[in-house]
């Protein structure tokens, strides 16, 4: 066979052995000529020492600080590099037994015999003091230093979070974390991890045999400097969070107070809450534990994630849509007969003037009003059918954010329950429901899930007159004036404006005449609507949705009490002097105040 | 036509012996790289030496297999071979687990098998199958293309399995193309391509547009007004304008955020010695500290402590720099360098094309995989994740590259029976 290009094979040859050369080139240059990487004969051992940064700390919206490090050493073994050692004496050091000591040894020999483990976790300032002037008697060891988180009120538990060693999945996913590794497990610590965390730097260090550290290996060249986490400036207001708690000691439930021209947070309280310091350290692992099978359930973030038919303080949301699709008009009046009577089913209600408009249906908190509003919305002949004006009302609601996840910055936050017309479908048959049969949405009760976060929102809702900005915590990321632009979207509802007033004006009748007359304050308009939710397994719970003052309003807030009775007992005092306390800065109605704080709802199980 | 009665007769005893080597100063470099004191055993199957032995023992027995089988078996199933991979390399995508955010490995039970390792041996087979037939020369367009197609098919499957490293090895086929008739223009534009590409990312793109411009000027001003050079020049000028932008634009939007930060440390445009910047750190500290002599077997501190990550693996020449120093490093890169003169060497000598083509096809591959590797533990090639044949750790790539050399050494010591 012909072959032109025989003599290529000494181009490919040549290419080769070129390369060949280029590589021993290179390699004499960084073993041979370039001493930068070296290490004398007498410092044999190269230790590389995490630089843990500082974790970014939080402060509440008027700069008082939430969250800060605390110093802390771990104390670290290679027992590759263990010599002989007195026992004894390092046992009491470290105040362990000398069981212990073979234990720890045998634990860390099955992580590795190259590798650096924790030997002891978070030594105290003393027994540090104490040791770091012996390590040179111990070689093998050495201490780690990192930084603890320290609460200086113990207060907001959930929704700041705590953080905690870094899992195998974590590691394999994220090249950033290494075994021992700190991260943030829930809460905000979670959801702003990549800004609070800095960015670790690394120090090596020559070691002699003797464990004496003999300075930085060729002057820190290739050492880098930890950077410090951004600081997270958040919407809380200490105080009234802290007040907040303070209400509710001894009751389970949740409040959600926000700011409604931003949709800042200003309070987000979950009882029975707990003192996030006791989640830090070596201390954890057995509160966690505890809290864990806590029947009453202290790590669940009622606040976000419970759902509970929100009752009476429904209505509004029927009244809005009521006056949106025009079925009745705001001087439409309804009569009721203690109650809603149709073919042989009954909503009963209670005595009041009659018969009511929505102003006076809302003061009054008429069911009959409702059940007929809300019929009138889903028989609506602009409509085909009972389910095509059933998802014209669920629409609504999506508007309003219930039934869906609200955006926020929180990890874990429930979307509620709003039922589809595939529901009923299923339960009753296509086409076998009417606007009779699911009657109970009318008033806020059956299978509509609503959390307090979405309460709140909905206060916000109607504080704002149709608008509202996604609900959420963290104003500003570094500086105060880095501001966190991910909420600055406004979301409208699909409720013209003008139908708001007649509803707000109910609301604060609520205040003035209605059921909420208990918690009026002299000063403060508040507009407000109690709602009781029937509980089949005890005594009902109370919920209470407001806000303040009734023109341009500073903040609306949601209460939720568990077996609390009717919702102007509990819930609704509870948002009056949040209230008061978040707009005058201090409250002045002790005695309703004491009461509050007294109120033990939980031991009543 | 005679037949051979033992199947070792006319083998290329020299390639063995240095494959034999290679093999086993895999084995003890992987056993220095994850040394552990409770597991001092070299045989333990729990640990990674030796599960590498494991590995050698069953592709040895594989290279035996190869050579008693008939050696006019890889060209006639050379085709059906290639056909095979492909579908295996698209089946990895759908049926494959994701490691390290590339899909291209099967798991079966505890093993991981690779198909991108074995579609090497498999378009080289096709390759030379297809350079062999009658009437195909390199000079005519449409080989060109067939060829290309042959090579580009699985590179294209294995960049959507997100693995680059395994996919930029099919680029090493251009000598193979070289050598049967391909221009050398070809090898000097891939330089020239090469060269703007590093520069694109170096250099800001506006002023190297604008270099390029200035250089197309003064080179237009200097060559004879013939309508043809003029053509050519410009030509050239476009095209490496728009490769320039096309770089850039890719850099930019669509590399995702790993792959940029192993070009950027490469270029020394950053370095985080935290993230992709510190596996090159380390690595460096592991080969330089290893001196002339090295530390010694099982002597290494760099390596043991884990400092270099993925040591056993794409990172084990550090290991070797860091033990036997710069003798035991130069010996291991002369090992090679013989093993790939050799290759070509015996390569010339066969009579069919086939052969000659998969000769080189084997060489070009072992060089590229030798010269990236080796040379991304020292800086000096982009770090791209793939093992260095025969000693980095791994069923896959042991298997492959052994099943890949031995097919040659059957070829090579089949050849006497060609007509
Ligand atoms: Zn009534």
């Amino acid at each position: 066979m012909k072959d032109n290009y025989n003599n290529r094979k000494h181009v490919m040859t040549t290419i080769f052995i070129i390369v060949g050369v280029i590589l021993a080139l290179r390699l004499f240059y960084l073993q041979v000529i370039d001493t930068k990487y070296k290490i004398s004969a007498q410092n044999n051992v190269l230790r590389h020492v995490t630089q843990y940064p500082l974790r970014g700390l939080i402060y509440d919206r008027n700069g008082k600080l939430l969250v800060y490090n605390e110093a802390s050493y771990d104390l670290m073994v290679v027992p590759r590099q263990v010599r002989e050692l007195d026992t004894l004496e390092f046992c009491t050091l470290l105040g362990i037994s000398e069981e212990e000591f073979e234990q720890k040894m045998q634990r860390a020999r099955n992580f590795s015999h190259f590798r650096p483990s924790i030997f002891e976790r978070q030594l105290s300032k003393e027994t540090y003091a104490t040791f770091q002037e012996k390590l040179f008697r111990f070689p093998g060891f050495y201490v780690q230093p990192r930084t603890l988180r320290k609460y200086p009120n113990p207060i907001a538990a959930l929704t700041l979070g705590y953080i905690g060693e870094v899992s195998q999945s974590t590691i394999d996913n994220d090249p950033y974390y290494r075994i021992g590794d700190y991260i943030g497990v829930s809460g905000l610590e979670n959801t702003y991890e990549k800004e609070l965390r800095g960015q670790k730097g690394l120090k090596i260090k020559l070691v002699d045999v003797h464990n004496r550290e003999q300075g930085s290996y060729k002057d820190g060249i290739f050492d880098t400097v930890p950077v410090h986490g951004n600081d997270l400036f958040t919407t809380i207001d200490m105080e009234l969070q802290a007040y907040g708690e303070l209400l509710m000691s001894n009751k389970k439930g949740a409040i959600v107070a926000i700011e409604p021209s931003t949709g800042e947070i200003l309070a987000l309280v979950s009882t029975p809450s707990f003192d996030p310091n006791i989640l830090v350290g070596s201390k954890r692992s057995g509160n966690f534990s505890r809290l864990f099978n806590d029947p009453d359930k202290p790590l669940f973030n009622r606040a976000l994630m419970a759902q509970y038919p929100p009752g009476s303080a429904f209505k509004m949301v029927n009244a809005l849509i009521a006056l949106n699709e025009g079925v009745v008009k705001p001087e439409t009046r309804i009569g009721c007969a203690r109650g809603y009577h149709f073919r042989g089913l009954t909503v009963r209600c209670h005595q009041h003037p009659n018969p009511t408009d929505v102003v006076s249906s809302i003061q009054f908190s008429c069911n009959a009003y409702y059940c007929q509003v809300f019929r009138s919305i889903l028989d609506n002949n602009n409509y085909k059918n009972v389910e095509a004006g059933f998802n014209a009302w669920r629409n609504y609601l999506k508007s309003f954010g219930l039934g869906i996840r609200l955006g926020t910055d929180l990890p874990a936050v429930g979307a509620g329950n709003v039922p589809t017309s595939a529901y009923y479908d299923k339960y009753h048959g296509r086409n076998r429901w009417r606007s009779i049969t699911v009657i109970s949405l009318a008033i806020g009760q059956g299978e509509l899930g609503i959390t307090p976060l979405q309460l709140a929102n909905m206060a916000t809702i109607i504080a704002n007159r149709g608008y509202y900005y996604t609900p959420h915590i963290v104003k500003a990321v570094g500086t105060p004036d880095n501001h966190n632009d991910k909420f600055t979207t406004k979301h409208h509802t699909k409720i013209d404006q003008k139908h708001f007033e007649p509803v707000v004006e109910g609301m604060f009748q609520v205040m003035e005449a209605g059921t909420g007359r208990w918690s009026r304050h002299d000063s403060i308009t508040i507009c407000g609507k109690t709602g009781t939710v029937q509980n089949p397994h005890g005594e009902n719970h109370s919920t209470f949705i407001a806000f303040a003052p009734k023109d341009e309003p500073k903040i609306a807030i949601s209460v939720f009490v568990e077996n609390s009775g009717y919702g102007s007992v509990w819930a609704a005092p509870i948002a009056s002097l949040m209230i008061e306390k978040y707009l005058t800065g201090k409250v002045k109605r002790k005695e309703l105040e004491q009461r509050m704080i007294d109120g033990n709802l939980m031991s009543a199980q | 036509m005679r037949k051979t009665k033992n199947i070792f007769q006319h083998v290329d005893k020299p390639l063995v012996i240095i494959y034999l080597m290679l093999i086993f100063i895999g084995w003890i470099s992987i056993y220095a790289a994850v040394y552990d004191d409770a597991h001092k055993n070299i045989y333990d199957l729990s640990q990674s030496y030796g599960k590498q032995l494991l590995w050698i023992v069953t592709g040895v027995f594989l290279a035996i297999i190869i050579l008693a089988i008939d050696g006019k078996f890889f060209t006639t199933l050379a085709y059906p071979l290639y056909a095979i991979s492909l579908i295996l390399l698209i089946a990895v995508i759908f049926l494959g687990v994701e490691i390290n955010a590339s899909k291209s490995w099967f798991e079966i039970g505890n093993f991981r098998i690779q198909p991108a390792e074995f579609a090497k041996f498999t378009t080289a087979l096709a390759l030379a199958k297809y350079l062999s037939t009658f009437n195909t020369k390199l000079e005519n367009l449409k080989t060109k293309v067939y060829s290309s197609i042959i090579i580009l098919l699985p590179v294209i499957i294995i960049v959507l399995q997100n693995d680059t490293g395994s996919a930029l090895v099919y680029f090493a086929f251009i000598f193979v193309l070289y050598r049967e008739g391909l221009s050398g223009n070809w090898l000097i534009v891939g330089l020239i391509m090469t060269a703007l590409f590093i520069l694109a990312l170096i250099v800001n793109e506006f002023i190297l547009m604008g270099s390029l411009t200035l250089l197309f000027l003064i080179l237009l001003y200097y060559t004879p007004k013939k309508k043809k050079a003029i053509i050519v020049i410009s030509s050239i000028y476009i095209m490496s304008m728009a490769f320039v932008f096309a770089v850039d634009y890719t850099y930019d939007n669509i590399l995702q955020r790993h792959q940029k930060e192993r070009i950027d440390v490469l270029l020394g445009r950053e370095v985080d010695l935290r993230g992709a910047g510190y596996n090159l750190h380390q690595s460096k500290i592991a080969i330089g500290s290893g001196g002339i002599f090295g530390k010694g077997f099982l002597n290494g501190t760099q390596t043991k402590y884990n400092f270099v990550p993925e040591q056993s693996t794409d990172f084990i020449f550090c290991t070797i720099g860091e033990e036997w120093g710069f003798v035991g490093s130069v010996f291991v890169i002369f090992l090679f360098i013989l093993l790939l003169v050799r290759l070509v060497k015996l390569a010339e000598r066969q009579r069919s094309t086939f052969s000659r083509v998969y000769g080189y096809a084997v060489a070009s591959i072992l060089f590229f995989h030798i010269f990236v590797n080796i040379g991304m533990t020292m800086g000096l090639a982009p770090v791209i994740g793939i093992p260095l044949p025969f000693i980095s750790y791994g069923g896959s790539s042991m298997w492959a590259f052994t099943i890949m050399l031995f097919i040659f050494i059957k070829l090579d010591a089949y050849r006497l029976q060609v007509l």
